[in-house]
This record gives C-alpha cells, structure tokens and sequence, in this order.
C-alpha cells in the first residue's frame, strides 16, 4: 500500500510538471510568434503573421485579438490554477485511503456563481466583436479608394482594374494609403470555378470567393513592401501553389505602375516568329495579350508578363529558363495545373520564350 | 436493488468451430458483442486514419518537400478526417454506447436487437465502400482513386465538372449509408432510455452516461438527417441533371456549407457529449465522491444540445455573410461556452474535496480535462468573428479541432478504454503499460497540437500539400510531424496493451474500482441477458447504497 501512495505522488507531481512545462512550451511560442513581429525590417515581409498588420482592418483585428487572448488567458491561469490545486491538494494519501471522503452533491450557490460570471465574460466579449465587425464590414468607402476586381481562378488570381482599364495576375498592386487621404483598395471578390479565399495575413483577414456570389473586402495599407499570402479555401489539386502577392506602393510607384500597365502590348519585329507561335497555337484559347488575336480569360493575360516577378502564381520566379520550363512541362513546376504541356518544337519554344520576355 | 444477481451462463464452450464463433459474431443481436463489434471496427479504421496522418506529416516536415504527389496529399487529408469522424469516432462512441447503457440502466438488451444489428452493418459497409474507392475511384477504366474534395466536399468541388470519375460518389455513399446506421442506433439508444430502465430508476437517478448518451442520439437525429438530405440532393446533381450545388448552372456554393454545417457542428457534439459522459462516470469513481452537481450537470448538456443546434454558420465567417448574421453566430458560439464551463468547474467540483486516485482511467481524465479547457478558450478565439478571419482556415484551426478530438475525445477515449476494458473482457489492462502509454501521448499530443497553432498564426492554411520556405513554417512543421511519431508509438503500446492483457492480464472480478453503477454488479464480462432477474433501484448510485447500508444516497436525493 505504501509504494502504491508513493508512485501515485510521484505520478501526480509528474502530471503537475508536465502541464507546466505545457504550458511553458505553449507561451514560448506565443512570445516566438511576438517576437517576430519586433525583429522583422518594415519594408520585407516575408513571414505573413496575423500579429504584424500593416493595414488598417487587420490592425484592428489585431486589437481584439489582444483584448479575446487577454480575457481567455486569464480564465486560463485561473481554471489551469484550480485544476491543478485540485490535483495536487485532493491525491489520495497513504495514511486513510480506506475511508470514504464527504460525500458532496452539490451547492447552488457554487453553481450559480459560476454560471453568471462566464455569462459576464460572453457578453463582454460579444461587444468587443460586435463593434470591430461593424467597423470592418460596415466601412465607409472614401472617394480616394481604388476599385480592384479579384477573380479566383483555378490555381491563379485574376486582377482587374475597372476604372484604369488594367488587367494583371497573381501581383497585386495597391497604393500605400495614408490617415490625411486615404486611399484604401476595395477589391470585388469573385470566383471562375470552384471557393477560393483571399488572404494576406498581414493586409485584412480572410474573405472567400464563390461562384454565383459577390463579396467584398478591403485593405488599408500603411507601410509599402511586398506581402505575402495564398489561397485559404482548399480549391483543388495546387491549391497550395495558388500564392498571392501583394505590392503595396508609394503613390509615385503605383501611378507609374498604372501607366505601363496601360501601354499597350509592346511588340519587337525581330521575335515575330514568337509571336506567330503565340498565335497559330493552342495558347491564344486561353491567355490573352492586347494586340495580338489572343483573347481567352481562362489563363492570365499576358500583355504585360515581364511586369510581373513570378509565374504559374507564384510558384517559380519569373526568368527565361522558368517560363521555358513551365511552357514545356508545366507538371515540372505545378504538378495537376490547369496549363497544359504545349508539345512545342524547341526552336518554336525558343522563339516564343523571346517573344514573352519582350512583353515588358 | 436486488442483491441476487446470478450469473447466467454464457454459451462459450472451448472447441467449437471457428466458423461457428464467426457465425454467431457476424449473426448476433447481442448489444455487448455489437458494442464489441463497433469499437473493434473503429479501431482498425483508427490505425488507418493514423497512417493518413503519418503520411500526411512526413510530406509536411520540411517545405517543398515530394514524399507524395499533390493528388496523393489531397486523397489523404479527405480520406483522414471522413475515416477518423465517420469510421472511427462515431462507432467506437456507438460501441460504449451500445455496451454501457443497457447494463448501467438495468436492461437486458437494447429496445431494437435486430435494429441495433442492422444499423452496425450498415456503418460497417459505409466503411468499406469508402476504402473501395481506392480501387473503383475512376471506374472500370481507370486506374481507381480515393476522393480528394476534402472532408466537406464543399459545392461545387464535388461536382461533376470538378470531380469526375466516382471518387466522391463513394464517398457520397459511404456517408449516406453509414448516417442510417447512426440514425438507427440514434433510435435504438432514445427507446432503450426511455422505456427499458429498471425499478426505480427515475429519470433522476440515472447515471449521467445514460443522460448524455440519450442527449447525444437527440442530436444525431437532427444533425445527420440534414447531412443525408445534402448527400441525396448532390447525388440527383451528379447523376440526374439537379442544379442545386452546381454553381455553374446557378446552383448555390453556399447552401451546401449551410447543410454541411449544420448537420457539422452539433456533430462536434455528438462526439464531445459521450466523452463528457465518460469523465463524469470516471472522475467521480476515481475522486471517490459523487457527481458535483448532477442536476446542472444534465440541465447543461440539455443547453449545449440546444444551443449548439444554432451555432453552424461560425463554420463560415470567411464568406462573406452581413455583419448581423456574424454578430448573430458569434453571440450563440461563444454561449456555449457557458455551459460548457459549468462542465469542467463541475469536474473540478467533483474532484475538490476527494481523494484522486491517479489510476490511469483518472489520468487520462485528467488530461482530457485540461486539454478540453485549452481547445474551449481557443474556440472562444474563433467565435470572434474578425479574430476568425485571421484564423479559419489556418493551422490555427487544424490544432484547435485536434486538440478537441485528440486532447478531448481521443483522451476521454482512452480513459473509457481503462476503465470498461476489465468489464468486457474481464481482464485489466496492465497499469505499467497504460501509465507508459498516458505519458507517451501526452508528450507527442502536446508537441504536436502546442506547437501547430503557431503556423495558423503565421499564415499558413491548412490543406496545402507543400509550403514555401522562409515564411517561419519551417521548424515548427518538422517538430509538428516529430510530435505526431511519439503519439504514433504511444498508440502501438496502447494496441500491445490491448492485445496482451487479453491473453495475461490480471482477473478483473466484478468490481475493479469499488465503483458504484449498475455495470459493476454482474460479473465480467457480463452474462448474455445481463441481470438474471432485474434489479431496482434507489439512487444514482445503488452500488454505493448497497456497499453503505448505513449511508445510503437514497436518503439524500
């Protein structure tokens, strides 16, 4: 009987360690986490974490996400407290184990108390959430802002500008938005095929895009960089490698963003041999380049290709030997994509590699 | 209650055939050897759904990582969570169900004997017309395939024009089959309460397993008809030119999230309830004292039920609803939380004041409850709208359904494991082994499910089947899959543990832990038709009364 109470202290203080170290190992990358929002640079964002917002919603976010981690680490210490006191304190000890403890059913009072103060804790909460999402939702739309249609395709991002007459893929670019004139980017969310969800961690929080149905998000960018992001809503076979770019730009950057995504396709006579692969094969059927006869919607268009620092969304850099790659064998960079392997002749491949790198 | 119980004597006579033993198994009416029948089902869908995960976390360990194919990822993560919710947690809560509730209300058998038979083979082909499909997938002609829509096949992903073949038809079907068998047992389980309870057994004095299992098959009812509803109307999509989820002909994405999750979260609570039921069954036997509260304790579960029956949409904060119905399903989330708090401050009531004893059914309480507490404060981060438009989705999440299925219902589980384990077989399971077994666990469980909230925050959704580097995913992922190996060896000592104290385990005798319901009373395992002459009862606990004439609950009560 005596070794049996022994191990079960020893048991009960190893329950008690393990929790802390639990514990321990929890908060630790709670802090980890933290302390990544202090050591990153502002102008490179390469870890989109959900406590570092550059953009007014996911600031706000970010403060009732403090407030909600406040409150339930408070009920935590206590409960986790109680529990373990309760462990500790209760064991069964060696010296009466044969007697029965009183036997209790229950107490009212007890019971009451703690029924009403986590009714407390609900309703304040709910009131904290109530009003970031009414501020979030229910936003005004300034008359700086800038309209983006975002449409999720099967594994890529459409972008168009409706009111600049744009047309890109899978880099966003938005202007860096400042309290005095804001101008914040409202993007129309839609979808070609199956949900999608749009989201930059560190810009807004998620919204989805689905077929048959209109949504809306918005981003307030404060800081310019590049911001990272991809896909949230499991679409299909690469919905891994359906990644997101966002560039938010100074004003001066972005207006000359605008204007050379308005020039039209620019055309070299020398790579017209490219060209003519571009338009004598499969490819017109889905991309489109302003310009030529090429005006399919299924695949990005590709008037202003070399504009952009990535292919395939965002699952290779955009170099020549990449866009070879992804011309000849798209599997080799997004096994299950929707590009198909073009079958090309390697002088044909070349030609229209040439001819893509022109379109600047 | 009546004292003399005799034992009836069983059937079992060394020798016979093994084909007969195979008839009378695959033939019986018996609610223990169906009891028996689901949990050794869900434990061998168990083991598969583990290698899913195994798989699932080797390609994860480091990013850009090509252990399996995309298609091959996104087969497994759909194949893991349909096994492990429908497969596995389902019919081994059925099978305690089954087995417990007939002998702690005093009843010889279920309501619906034959019912309860139909209703397990039915679950039981859902499962093997699931796996089918990895070699029927694609048909005659193909070359077969598991589905790969995720576990919600969300609309129109589960279209034809998205996925063609008849993968996601097996799964269709599956489900659509294997949710009559729930329903049956749904029914099975309410008539056997409710009619098949033995002298003076009130609705008052029954043991809260009884309570919660009656409150769990009210909620299979209404959240498994609205998913079979779903599956018949995607099926008439597929094969009979309906439109209702087919967005491409004006159908609507988003009535199959309202039908999915409808019938998804109150299923969350179809699996959490029996689990309470097992802690409040164990906690007390363990702390040596009665329930904390067992009136509240009912009344709470009764509130759960109901509330969570108005909470679905939290599932959907991502698509783009008004900021009324967000309000709306963030106020009713995270009143749930009220009394599910009353649960846990009941258990701790229940515990103030005793004398634990850390027998490895009460440590593997204990853990389940303070792992509930953490995936309960995390669930009250996700019913905050904006705070879950950061979160949904994420890893985030991935860890906090993880640690309400793994550190809730998985340890609440195994707890139940321990403690009917000397009942069904009449053999203990070795302490050494199971204390082996909780510590393993518990330290993968927790390096495992700790860490993997930590990429949720840091960007990363889940359902991906590979990652950039760089974004601070890295080493949390590689320790992530570490975690899941030690929780992986932890299960084989539980398998082994199983499987020796079948054979060497201790006798267990009637009554292993001096506890006090009705189960206890008749020998282990129990006699075909359960109590020779049915007992009648007093109390909540009538072993307690018997074991303490001179202190009776009856007198309180």
């Amino acid at each position: 009987m005596t070794r049996m109470g022994e191990t079960m202290r020893k048991a009960d203080w190893r329950a008690v360690v393990s929790r802390v170290v639990g514990v321990l190992v929890l908060l630790a990358g709670i802090l980890l986490a933290a302390g990544l929002c202090v050591a990153n640079t502002p102008t490179d964002h390469p870890v989109p974490n959900i406590f570092e917002p550059h953009s007014t919603p996911a600031e706000s976010i970010r403060h009732l996400s403090h407030f909600v981690l406040g409150i339930t680490g408070l009920i935590f210490l206590v409960v986790f407290s109680l529990l373990s006191y309760a462990i500790v304190r209760f064991r069964n000890r060696v010296a009466d184990s044969k007697r029965e403890p009183a036997q209790v059913y229950g107490s009212t009072q007890i019971e009451l108390a703690w029924t009403v103060i986590p009714i407390l804790i609900v309703v304040v909460l709910f009131l904290a959430t109530a009003r970031v999402i009414h501020a979030i939702q229910d936003a005004p739309k300034p008359a700086g802002r800038v309209e983006v249609t975002a449409i999720g395709h099967q594994f890529w991002w459409e972008f168009r500008y409706p009111g600049l007459g744009i047309v890109t893929a899978n880099e966003l670019h938005v202007p860096v938005s400042d309290s005095a004139h804001p101008t914040p980017t409202f993007l129309k969310l839609l979808s070609a095929d199956t949900d999608h969800s749009f989201w930059i961690p560190q810009l807004a929080g998620k919204t989805d895009l689905i077929p048959n149905r209109v949504n809306e998000t918005w981003l307030d960018p404060q800081e310019t960089g590049l911001f990272l992001g991809q896909c949230a809503q499991y679409c299909g076979t690469q919905h891994a490698k359906m990644l997101l770019r966002v560039y938010v730009d100074s004003t001066e950057d972005f207006n000359a963003w605008v204007r050379g995504q308005q020039q039209p396709a620019n055309y070299d006579e020398k790579e017209a041999a490219g060209r003519r692969v571009f338009e004598s094969t499969a490819c017109l059927n889905c991309h489109a380049i302003a310009g030529t006869n090429g005006t399919g919607r299924f695949g990005p268009d590709l008037t202003h290709l070399m504009s952009r620092r990535t292919i395939a969304a965002g699952a290779a850099e955009n170099t020549p030997e990449n866009l070879r790659l992804w011309i000849q064998n798209p599997d080799a960079i997004k096994t299950g994509s929707l590009m198909p392997a073009m079958k090309l002749s390697d002088t044909e491949l070349d030609a229209l590699v040439r001819y893509l790198e022109t379109l600047r | 209650m009546s004292s003399d119980v005799i034992a009836i004597q069983t059937a079992e006579a060394a020798g016979r055939p093994w084909i007969q033993t195979l008839h009378e198994w695959v033939t019986t009416v018996d609610h223990k050897r169906l009891g028996v029948l689901y949990i050794l089902y869900a434990l061998f869908f168990l083991v598969i759904g583990g290698i899913e995960a195994t798989i699932i976390r080797i390609q994860l360990m480091r990013p850009h990582n090509d252990f399996v194919s995309p298609q091959v990822f996104n087969r497994m993560f759909t194949m893991h969570g349909t096994t492990m919710i429908f497969f596995v947690a389902m019919p081994i809560l059925f099978g305690f169900g089954n087995y417990l509730v007939p002998l702690m209300i005093g009843a010889r058998d279920m309501a619906f004997p034959r019912l309860n038979a139909f209703s397990f083979w039915l679950t039981a082909f859902g499962g093997l017309l699931l796996y089918f499909s990895f070699l029927g997938g694609n048909g005659l002609y193909g070359a077969g395939n598991a589905p790969d829509v995720g576990w919600w096949a969300y609309a129109p992903l589960a279209s034809r024009a998205f996925s063609p073949g008849h993968s996601s038809d097996y799964w269709t079907i599956a489900l659509l089959a294997s949710g009559f068998g729930s329903i049956g047992t749904a029914i099975n389980i309410i008539a056997t309460i409710v009619s098949m309870r033995c002298p003076g057994m009130k609705l008052s004095r029954m043991p809260l397993l009884a309570w919660l299992n009656l409150v769990m098959s009210g909620m299979v009812l209404l959240a498994i008809t609205p998913l079979s509803a779903a599956q018949l109307m995607l099926l008439v999509d597929r094969y009979l030119g309906g439109h209702f989820f087919d967005t491409q002909a004006g159908g609507s994405a988003t009535l199959w999230m309202h039908f999915f999750w409808i019938f998804g979260h109150p299923e969350v609570y179809v699996l959490i309830i029996p689990c309470f039921a097992f802690a409040s069954e164990i906690i007390p036997v363990f702390s040596r004292k009665p329930i904390f509260g067992y009136p509240v304790m009912v009344g709470a579960t009764v509130c759960i039920a109901f509330v969570s029956m108005s909470v679905w949409a939290h599932h959907m904060f991502t698509i783009g609803m008004n900021s009324y119905a967000n309000s709306f399903f963030t106020i009713t989330t995270m009143a749930v939380g009220v009394p599910t708090g009353i649960k846990i401050f009941n258990w701790l009531g229940t515990m103030w004041g005793g004398k634990i004893q850390f027998k490895t059914p009460m440590l593997f309480c204990i853990g389940f409850l303070f792992q509930f507490l953490i995936a309960g404060l995390t669930g009250i981060m996700l019913a905050s709208s904006p705070f879950d438009w950061q979160l949904s989705g994420s890893y985030f999440v991935v860890a906090h359904f993880h640690y309400v299925i793994v550190g809730g219902i998985l340890f609440a589980l195994f707890g139940a494991f321990y403690y009917w384990y000397p009942k069904i077989t009449g053999r203990m399971l070795n302490e050494g082994l199971g204390k082996l077994h909780f510590w393993l666990f518990l330290i993968g469980f927790h390096v495992t499910f700790d860490l993997m909230h930590i990429p949720g925050l840091l960007g990363m959704p889940r359902r991906i089947y590979t990652y950039e580097p760089g974004r601070g995913w890295d080493t949390l992922n590689f320790l992530v899959t570490i975690g899941a190996f030690v929780q992986g060896i932890a299960t084989l000592v539980f398998v082994a543990n199983l499987v020796v104290s079948y054979f060497k385990g201790a006798k267990a005798g009637n009554d292993p832990w001096d506890a006090w319901t009705l189960e206890w009373s008749v020998s282990s395992p129990p006699p075909v038709y359960n109590f020779a002459s049915l007992p009648t009862v007093a109390s909540r606990r009538p072993l307690w009364d018997l074991k303490h004439p001179e202190d009776p609950d009856s007198r309180y009560e």
